[in-house]
């Protein structure tokens, strides 16, 4: 039986996989998509929510979003939870990229202000933040201070003078699990860690100028500190080669604990050990390490983003109020509890693989300025696009375990984008469009470009007419600065 | 044999194919393909050479774990590789000798960076006088 034919419709942009589809499976899927994103999407990545519904201890059921497509073992843009009690932990549900996340700073400043050096600006950042591919991080670590880092993560780079206090106020877990265990990270892992923290990466990861352009909520946006006109930065980075190694060397002990605990998987890259193991227990502290690790990175970067700031306009970085509005963590595992639509609460475990947390209103975990509105939910563009801002609901808490989307997703591949699109044209495109363009190597241009994705306007609309986290602005572009 | 490897599609990353006469040279053209994403390598010269060895489970494992270590080294050591010589023997034992230069990305061409070796599709196909390998990478 083909999968699309056993998929139903239950709302508008709302569909299940149901479990009748595999005998193995022990839940539902459940996809928030529109008509023609579920017609494009690769029948693999409907194949995979399936799959991922037939781990052991997997609770209600497996959630794709709206930029979902076809990953390793767990979809990209999906959401699984597992029961703390009989469930299981598994470093596909989380990537490769522990942590990778995006990272929003406010200014008082307005185009205006900064328009006649956005250019000085623009080569400053992308000469005092290192990105692109071996590229050394902005600071040197001894040997033994990487530990500090995997187990303090943003704290630790505020304590060692990289940001202000009150930054880790406005972090997803204040930057820091305090359950990582650096005695858990390989010595390789360190060893690539050492050398790279605050780097940006390649790839999708990048740092942008950009302006708020149009506000949809008013009234949260001002809670948010976001007004039409502000400059704003982004970053999207993630924890480097420490936590990809970190996934690496847990997917091989992983491949070894499926066996030995007898777990029937459809897929070996769904590899998975149960919560109360010892693999399962040292990945979970190993993969909180990683995120620290991340949570520092981007502390770093700001750090070096408010320096560029203070040096090209002459005024401190507190003068230009260069505060954080949030900081996002879109491949993660964490344990949440989760109350479902008849009011039971569960202990799960809750993997994010290319999923933003949309904590709705009232969750302990969201800043108290932001509580009673929800947690600011950062869905990052592409090159040249416009990325949002959002807000948790309630009915995320119910439906989708206070999740929505990550990005834009990825269509083309990387071959084909270069085929399609060179360089020049996209440079000049957007120079037309008034946003400056600088990269690591033009290659990354042609692959990054805005036509190989998903348009993120359309992910952010279902998110938004769904309900599972709704638009409150939007950042357009100004500059862009890839790896 | 004509390709030493070739890319092929994959919507999020990068996937190739690696040929050789045997699996030593198969090894071989895969880590040239590997270093070919990151830059090309006909502009790293063999200045210095490194030598390790590594023993695994099983075939598609030693593939993974040799691609990995490669990786390794390029990134906390800064290298770039062109040249490598690889021997394996009947017990799974591999011993690599490679050769290249410290990363000059003003000399040298950026390409993009490799997150991860997967093992989505890994595989490693042998016949009498040809091995042909596969491998997804994360980027």
């Amino acid at each position: 039986m083909n999968i699309r034919d056993i998929i139903c419709k239950i709302d508008k942009d709302v569909y299940e996989i149901p479990g009748s589809y595999n005998k193995k499976m022990r839940a539902r899927g459940r996809l928030y998509l529109d008509d023609e994103s579920l017609e494009n999407l690769e029948d693999g990545a409907l194949e995979q929510i399936a799959n991922v519904a037939c781990l052991p201890g997997v609770y209600q059921y497996v959630v794709g979003l709206p930029d979902m497509h076809f990953g390793y073992g767990f979809p990209i843009g999906g959401v699984a939870a597992f029961n703390q009690r009989n469930g299981v932990v598994s470093p596909g549900g989380v990537g490769f990229d522990i942590n990778c996340g995006v990272r929003l700073i406010k200014t008082n400043l307005t185009k205006q202000d900064i328009e006649y050096k956005l250019d000085e600006i623009v080569e400053a950042l992308f000469k005092d933040i290192p990105s692109g591919v071996g590229s050394k991080g902005m600071i040197t670590l001894e040997e033994n201070e990487i530990n500090d880092v995997l187990d303090h993560g943003a704290k630790w780079a505020v304590d060692n003078g990289y940001g202000w206090k009150e930054d880790l106020e406005y972090l997803e877990e204040n930057g820091c699990i305090e359950q990582a265990d650096s005695n858990l990270v390989s010595e390789k892992a360190k060893k690539r860690g050492i050398p790279q923290l605050g780097s940006l990466g390649s790839g999708n990861h990048f740092l942008e100028i950009q302006v708020v352009d149009e506000i949809y909520d008013p009234e949260i946006a001002e809670i948010y500190d976001l007004k039409e006109g502000m400059v704003t930065i982004m970053i999207h980075s993630g924890s480097r080669g420490c936590g990809h190694q970190i996934c690496s060397d847990y997917l091989r002990i992983m491949d070894k604990a499926y066996k030995n605990h007898n777990i029937d998987i459809p897929d070996r890259q769904l590899a998975c050990s149960p919560l109360d193991t010892q693999e399962a227990q040292n990945y979970l502290k190993a993969m909180f390490a990683a995120a620290n690790y991340a949570w520092a990175n981007r502390q770093i970067i700001t750090h070096g983003v408010r320096k560029t700031f203070e040096k090209i306009l002459g005024k401190s970085s507190k003068d230009m109020d260069m505060g954080i509005v949030y900081d996002v963590a879109h491949n993660i595992a964490k344990k949440e509890s989760h109350v479902n639509e008849k009011g039971v609460s569960s202990d799960l475990i809750v993997h994010r693989k290319g999923a933003t947390r949309a904590f709705g209103p009232g969750r302990v975990e969201v800043p108290e300025k932001y509580r009673e509105v929800g947690q600011p939910v950062l869905i990052p563009g592409t090159m040249g696009t416009s990325s949002y801002v959002l807000h948790g609901t309630q009915k995320a808490m119910l439906e989708t375990f206070g999740s929505t989307a990550h990005g834009a997703g990825r269509v083309l591949s990387r071959k084909k984008a270069k085929e399609d699109f060179s360089a020049e044209d996209i440079k000049r495109n957007l120079s037309n469009k008034g946003i400056k363009l600088k990269a690591a190597s033009d290659h990354i241009i042609a692959e990054e470009s805005p036509g190989a994705y998903k348009d993120v306007d359309n992910v952010v609309k279902i998110s938004h007419e769904t309900g599972i986290a709704k638009l409150v602005v939007k950042l357009s572009p100004l500059a862009v600065i890839k790896g | 044999m004509n390709k030493l490897y070739e890319f092929f599609d994959v919507t999020a990353d990068a996937g190739f194919y690696a040929y050789g006469e045997n699996i030593n040279q198969a090894f071989e053209n895969a880590a040239l393909a590997m270093f070919n994403i990151i830059t090309d390598t006909q502009n790293v010269l063999n200045k210095k050479t490194y030598t390790f060895s590594i023993q695994s489970e099983d075939k598609i494992s030693l593939l993974y774990d040799f691609l990995e270590e490669l990786l390794f080294i390029h990134e906390t050591e800064f290298m770039l590789f062109s040249k490598f010589n690889i021997t394996i023997d009947n017990n799974l034992n591999l011993k690599a000798i490679i050769k290249g230069e410290e990363i000059n990305w003003e000399k040298h061409k950026r390409g993009s960076e490799i997150k991860a070796i997967t093992f989505h599709k890994m595989n490693i196909e042998q016949t009498e006088d040809l091995c042909e390998i596969q491998v997804i990478l994360d980027l």
